[in-house]
């Protein structure tokens, strides 16, 4: 276990090098000047050199790379073009509440999910399957930031239970301004994973050692969640990490439809500032996170199947 | 590719039988499925719906959609206006049906483009090996680490969003798909046979991969290409709702949300109107997609 930890670990370096490199890349092959881009064409050239100077800009490309890297090593993402503050600063007011979306989000869906993809898979071709069938194929065509819109315009807006933006203060106060945000992720999530439930179920239900626990005299629910749902589960845990990355995405345009604070949003509105050092900071962040979550779901795999440490 | 027409070592009978081991399911029997299914024909017919009002734009909008007025501001729908109008007393249907376009031209474009390019790369990677296949490889896990929303809204907060720019952040977010898909599949063809005899007897490398590879592989990128017809319309649709795909005042069904959702209180009709065409598309093509695939790809059909 602790060698495949570290194995995993070492792994992931190279990867987090190459992620940083290509968003430095990235973020210099940008046409324009980033320091006439923030300061505009009027700017002063003492203007121009000053702001080069305090966003590290004046040194060699090179000198750059290695300040960025050397940085991220830190947790230093640079300053905003627009105020100056600093990055880390904004992104760790920020974070906490990404972080809480997608995991009521994800703890939602699952709950849902899972029990109508079992529904699905055990009235197989019945009313209850057809119905979750149509669930899915909705859940995955509707952008979720329509249904956010939707949820938005009916709950909160024409009947009032629901507050129309913000992140609230104090435990039931946020819990209360985070479901309809929620809601919205969690719906698409539960069409997914309603349909790999079914799918991975009907797949372990045809067992031979499903049959055995039949024929041995076991009772239908005993099969079904302890024999079945249990050995179902393992590729339920890729789709886990996958739909949990695809909710971190999601979280961006929800954050905007909600008027929720959050991650999303802050890269949201740098784009729209033109701020390329919150832009750099907000993309280092998500990358990183989409390691560390990948990462997380390999380390879980262990967890929940031994077999794969022996590989 | 001429040299590959002018190439005459290989009798062309040897040819024939290698490509007859392997026979991409007929154009009939795809329609047949097609017409199989009601619900595939329904997704059918909207799509028809859809490219038509694409194609006509111009002629089938009753009002320029860029057209402002402060007499005509938050109006619902009616007679005159169907789909109402919006803060700038623009003619939501108008914007709708201009809208369209833009989903049509990302939804087709990206793909097509992210199909060439992920063929190009994966064939490169499963057919030479060595460095490059790991440095391919490599680059192409990293990339599919990443939801494609995510490395498209990353790409885009860099490059900014003009026409082209669009084009090319939904195709790299796609890229990397194709790519493994196109890779396995050359390592699986190159060990048949008809590439090892091909080999053998000298056959040059551009010709074995244009004539042997390529059409071998290209029912996989197919399905490929059709299932993400839907993504591609919903990723634009996200790009433009959050401001880095197509520019207000232009129209798209993703910025039509977007602003109704500045003008909450003056009229929902603009956001239930886009988001309902988003849906009806994205839902359609996804049937259709699944047809495809279980013609195509009976292997992986559910």
């Amino acid at each position: 276990m602790g060698k495949y930890l570290a194995v995993r670990l070492a792994d992931s370096i190279p990867t987090v090098w190459l992620v940083l490199t290509l968003v430095f890349i990235a973020m210099r092959i940008l046409p324009g000047d980033p320091a006439i881009a923030a300061l505009g064409d009027m700017a002063l050239p003492e203007q121009l050199a000053e702001f080069r100077e305090k966003m590290g800009l004046n040194v060699s490309l090179w000198q750059q790379y290695l300040n960025f890297l050397g940085g991220v090593l830190v947790f230093d993402f640079g300053k905003s073009y627009m105020n100056g503050a600093a990055v880390v600063d904004l992104i760790a007011r920020n974070l906490p509440y990404t972080i809480e979306l997608t995991l009521v989000a994800t703890l939602m869906g699952f709950t849902a999910g899972v029990p109508l993809g079992v529904l699905a898979a055990t009235k197989r071709d019945r009313l209850p399957d057809t119905g979750v069938r149509v669930f899915s194929l909705i859940g995955y065509a509707i952008p979720d930031f329509y249904l956010g819109a939707l949820l938005l315009i009916v709950f909160a807006l024409n009947l009032g239970w629901f507050p129309i933006n913000g992140a609230g203060e104090g435990f039931v106060d946020r819990m209360y301004h985070i479901f309809l945000p929620a809601l919205t992720l969690a719906f698409v999530k539960a069409a997914f994973i309603g349909r790999l439930t079914r799918t991975s179920l009907l797949e372990v239900l045809g067992k031979d050692y499903i049959r055995t626990a039949r024929a041995k005299g076991a009772r239908e629910p005993r099969v079904i969640y302890r024999h079945g749902l249990r050995n179902a589960l393992l590729p339920l845990s890729t789709g886990m990490g996958l739909s949990l990355l695809a909710t971190l995405s999601g979280s961006v345009a929800i954050e905007l439809v909600f008027n929720r604070p959050g991650i999303g949003r802050l890269l949201i509105s740098a784009i729209t500032e033109r701020d390329y050092g919150v832009i750099q900071g907000g993309v280092v962040v998500f990358a990183l996170l989409v390691v560390a979550i990948n990462l997380l779901m390999d380390l879980l795999y262990i967890v929940i199947d031994p077999r794969i440490r022996v590989q | 590719m001429m040299s590959m027409l002018t190439d005459t070592r290989l009798p062309s009978t040897t040819i024939d039988t290698a490509q007859s081991v392997a026979p991409a399911p007929g154009l009939s029997d795809l329609l047949k499925n097609l017409f199989l299914r009601p619900s595939t024909m329904f997704a059918l017919a909207i799509v028809v719906v859809f490219v038509i009002v694409a194609i006509l734009a111009p002629w089938l909008a009753p009002y320029d959609p860029l057209s402002q007025s402060v007499l005509k501001i938050n109006k619902p729908p009616s007679w005159e206006n169907w789909l109402g109008t919006d803060q700038f007393g623009r003619d939501v249907l108008s914007r709708m049906i201009h809208g369209s376009r833009n989903s049509l031209l990302f939804g087709l474009i990206s793909p097509v483009l992210a199909a060439m390019f992920g063929t190009i790369l994966g064939v490169t990677a499963g057919y030479f090996g060595g460095v490059l296949d790991r440095v391919i490889s490599r680059v192409v896990d990293l990339l599919l680490a990443f939801p494609e929303l995510l490395l498209a809204i990353m790409i885009a907060a860099v490059l900014g969003g003009a026409f082209w720019n669009i084009v090319a952040v939904i195709t790299v977010a796609f890229v990397p798909g194709f790519a493994r898909v196109a890779r396995a599949s050359t390592l699986a063809v190159k060990q048949e046979p008809f590439v090892e005899a091909a080999i053998a007897v000298g056959v040059r490398t551009p010709v074995i991969i244009f004539r042997h590879i390529i059409p071998n592989i290209s029912a996989p990128i197919v399905v490929l290409m059709t299932l993400w017809v839907a993504s591609a319309i919903r990723l634009e649709a996200s790009l433009s709702f959050l401001g880095i795909g197509t520019r207000p005042p232009n129209p798209s069904w993703g910025n039509i949300i977007r602003s109704g959702l500045d003008n909450l209180f003056g009229s929902p009709w603009p956001i239930i109107a886009a988001g309902f065409a988003i849906t009806c598309v994205v839902l359609s093509f996804n049937l259709m997609g699944d047809a495809v695939r279980d013609v195509l790809d009976p292997d992986n059909a559910k």
